[in-house]
């Protein structure tokens, strides 16, 4: 490599922003993604006006919008509940991102550890809360962790490419979902259609705010994000394999040399990212669904892909990114509802905030003035 | 890093264990293979499986092809057997990949008779199929191999097939299928300038990159097909490209109806394939294009503008994307459907890396992708006792095998998914 030169100015000078947090890092985390969400809502009405929806009728989806996500009691509780599961899946997808894996295969392990905490939440009955719950929850963990273990295994011994493995997987979890739902075993009695048999109370999340209002849905998991939140947060930055993790991501070769066990933590992160995605499947089947049916993954993780690119990969960032997509989403139903705009519009506009945040050029191109200078002026 | 490299005779002792190791898995898999058609194929093909090669009207009238099933398939778990056996003990001389292929290809051969056993069954038909859902995944591979091959990895071709079968949709129900096509292939290349804008002058992730295009897509055609088209149907309701039976050479038993009784998607990926080749191999900006790939400062010394390079290709991929995505709508069903590309500019990726980067190799993995995929829905027909959604998962399944006992042989362009800098 003949770019020593280079580095090293680079490192230094990374060495000085580490020193002095200043204005640059502001940008960064706050002036960049407001931009990134003003331009995406604008470009999102934009493309209302483009498919023949009137002025009106936007300003109206995007006070829907606004009213879904925040204004009520019954819009913050849709808020948390959607926030939830991105938050958890989120959370996994960026620790693998700070390890160099690049995991797309969040939605097929959420659906096969949301299957597992169902199977597990309706096959014991008489169990005390206390066991049931916390027990369902773990099939979910480890089915997660195994079925994204695959993946890693795959890759540290073959070095197939993560990436095309987890689409893979994926793709095969769809199908293992339809196949079981309509095992006699798991398929509710005397239902036709593939559904599976509803959770028992016993391994229920359990509702937070039902004593104010039935229909409010957010539930306990949203204490279970939080803690996850904590969880990857002490691992990654506070325990060694965290660190294990970070320096493979940052360059594997110097990790190897420096007798990290490269196989090994390709499979742990790929098993601990697996594990947080399981627990936002169970999240969802044990908190929001109380059954499983045919891709109730519904898409989350996918999201769950763009929360932890928004939230830097950080365990922080991807909570406060969570609960903007979870904002975004439970504003969409209701902007649905209001203005009659299609909720795919939400996905447009999740898109274009990832295009802002990954490319902090193309921000700063758009809008010279909101900077200090061009930081890479002098590359 | 170069001072801490490791000296050479260590280096070359590594990847030797490497592709022992490799050699023993591929045996592994080959003995697994051997076990499960002596165990669960071999006793259940009682009877003789009818392959009908011929189809109604044909002018040359081949006989049915007839396979004893018992005997079949146990001479079919022998040599997997023997082959795996000698992979596992002797590996890591050659030939690891040529067996795993033929393994697969026995396999499925085993397979099929199982599954035909005391049944017929088209094979010409099946073949047809194979080719026709090829397409869009040979489509898919050819894109990515264009990218790739100037080091700009494009996750984003899921995202450019429905781009281009929904353009494909709706400019065809308003202009007709020509102009629908040519829409398809131009908003093909405007999402491949857009990576390249994204990749190259903003230098965003070009993995992270490929997926919000993908994600963009799929929200703005799905936002369109459920705003607009729920209301005004008649702007999703295409023209279908016929078939075009190219005279004599369509007549050819087998490979006739195969190649040359299909419509122009058939014929246009093939031709492209070709040129594909051509222009990579062949030319001096092919030449310019696969140095940008494995070197791009080399390249840039020697005068070859590398963004440039890299923004040619990369909009050429997209548009060869944007065609195999007109596929799904003009070339089968003449109308759009939310996400109706399924997966398949992903298993286009994986083709394009079991076909090592070469546009030939790329068609070749589609083929056999594309073989699972009609095996898959003509077996429903034959009523194996294999549930339906284990049948849909083999391509995948095949998917995966391939990539992780093949990858270790295949080597990417040198400067794959990295930026480049101009000093």
């Amino acid at each position: 490599m003949s770019e020593q030169q280079p580095d090293r100015a680079a490192l230094v000078d990374a060495l000085l922003k580490r020193a002095a947090p200043g204005r640059s890092e502001f940008e960064d985390l706050f002036v960049v993604p407001l931009f990134a969400v003003v331009m995406a809502l604008i470009l999102g009405a934009l493309t209302m006006l483009a498919t023949d929806v009137s002025l009106a009728t936007i300003g109206r989806s995007y006070l829907a919008l606004l009213e879904g996500s925040l204004g009520s009691l019954r819009a913050l509780s849709e808020t948390l509940t959607a926030a939830t599961p991105l938050i958890l899946s989120g959370l996994g997808l960026a620790l693998g991102f700070r390890a160099g894996m690049f995991n797309i295969g969040a939605e097929g392990q959420i659906l096969m550890g949301g299957m597992a905490a169902v199977i597990v939440g309706f096959s014991f009955p008489g169990l005390p809360w206390a066991v049931h719950l916390p027990l369902a929850m773990l099939g979910g963990v480890v089915v997660g962790a195994i079925y994204a273990g695959i993946a890693g295994v795959l890759r540290a011994t073959t070095g197939a490419h993560e990436v095309i493995s987890t689409i893979m997987l994926n793709l095969i979890s769809f199908r293992l979902v339809d196949y079981l739902l309509r095992q006699p075993w798991i398929q509710k009695a005397g239902r036709a259609d593939p559904i599976s048999e509803s959770v028992l109370p016993s391994a229920e999340l359990p509702r937070l705010l039902a004593w104010i209002d039935p229909n409010l849905r957010v539930h306990a998991g949203i204490f279970v994000a939080l803690a996850a939140v904590l969880l990857v947060w002490w691992v990654l930055f506070r325990t060694r394999l965290g660190f294990e993790f970070r320096a493979s991501g940052e360059s594997p070769d110097a990790a190897r040399y420096a007798g990290m066990r490269a196989g090994l933590i390709i499979v742990s992160v790929m098993a601990f990212a697996g594990a947080m995605s399981g627990l936002a499947g169970a999240n969802q089947t044990l908190g929001v669904l109380g059954r499983a049916t045919p891709g109730f993954s519904a898409g989350i993780g996918f999201n769950a892909i763009s929360v932890a690119l928004l939230g830097r990969s950080h365990p922080v960032g991807v909570l406060f990114a969570g609960l903007l997509f979870g904002a975004l989403e439970a504003g969409g139903r209701q902007m649905q509802v209001d203005a009659g705009v299609s909720i795919d519009l939400i996905a447009i506009i999740q898109a274009l905030i990832i295009v802002f945040i990954a490319a902090p050029l193309l921000v700063r191109a758009i809008f010279p003035w909101g900077f200090r200078r061009a930081p890479d002026a002098k590359e | 890093m170069a001072m801490l490299a490791d000296p050479v005779p260590e280096a070359a002792a590594r990847v030797d264990t490497a592709r022992q190791r490799q050699a023993r898995i591929t045996g592994a898999i080959l003995i697994a293979f051997a076990a499960l058609v002596a165990l669960v194929f071999a006793p259940g093909a009682d009877g003789d499986a009818t392959f009908r090669l011929a189809r109604f009207g044909d002018a040359l009238v081949l006989p049915d092809l007839v396979v004893p099933g018992g005997p079949f398939t146990y001479v079919v778990a022998a040599i997997l057997a023997f082959l795996g056996a000698r992979q596992f003990l002797r590996g890591g001389l050659r030939w690891t990949s040529l067996s795993l292929g033929f393994g697969l290809f026995l396999l499925v051969a085993a397979f099929l008779v199982w599954a035909t056993a005391g049944k017929s069954f088209s094979l010409t038909g099946m073949l047809q199929a194979t080719m026709v859902r090829a397409v869009p995944i040979a489509l898919g591979g050819l894109a990515g191999v264009l990218c790739e091959r100037v080091a700009v990895v494009n996750i984003a071709i899921e995202g450019m097939l429905l781009a281009g079968a929904f353009t494909g949709a709706l400019v065809g129900s308003v202009a007709g299928g020509m102009t629908g096509l040519v829409a398809a292939v131009a908003v093909g290349g405007l999402f491949g300038f857009i990576l390249a804008a994204l990749v190259v002058t903003y230098r965003m992730d070009q993995i992270i990159a490929g997926v919000v295009i993908n994600l963009f897509v799929l929200g703005l055609t799905s936002y369109v097909s459920s705003q607009v088209f729920q209301h005004y149907r008649a702007l999703n309701n295409a023209p279908v490209f016929a078939t075009v039976k190219i005279p004599v050479l369509g007549d050819i038993p087998i490979l006739g109806p195969m190649i040359f009784q299909q419509n122009i998607f058939v014929y246009g990926a093939l031709i492209m394939v070709g040129v594909a080749t051509y222009y990579l191999f062949h030319t001096r900006y092919g030449l310019r294009a696969r140095a940008v790939g494995e070197h791009p400062k080399a390249a840039d010394t020697l005068g070859i503008n590398v963004y440039r390079t890299r923004y040619v290709n990369v909009t050429l991929g997209g548009m060869v994307a944007g065609f195999g995505g007109a596929w799904f709508t003009l070339g089968s069903v003449g109308r759009f459907d939310e996400g109706m590309t399924g997966g398949r500019g992903y298993i286009g990726l994986a083709a394009m890396i079991f076909g090592r980067w070469h546009p030939v190799g790329a068609l070749a993995a589609a083929l056999v992708f594309g073989f699972a995929d009609s095996l898959q829905q003509k077996l429903a027909l034959l009523q194996t006792p294999i549930p339906s959604e284990f049948l849909a998962m083999a391509p995948y399944i095949a998917t995966i095998v391939l990539v992780a006992g093949l990858v270790g042989r295949a080597r990417a362009p040198a400067a794959d998914g990295k930026p480049y800098v101009k000093e």
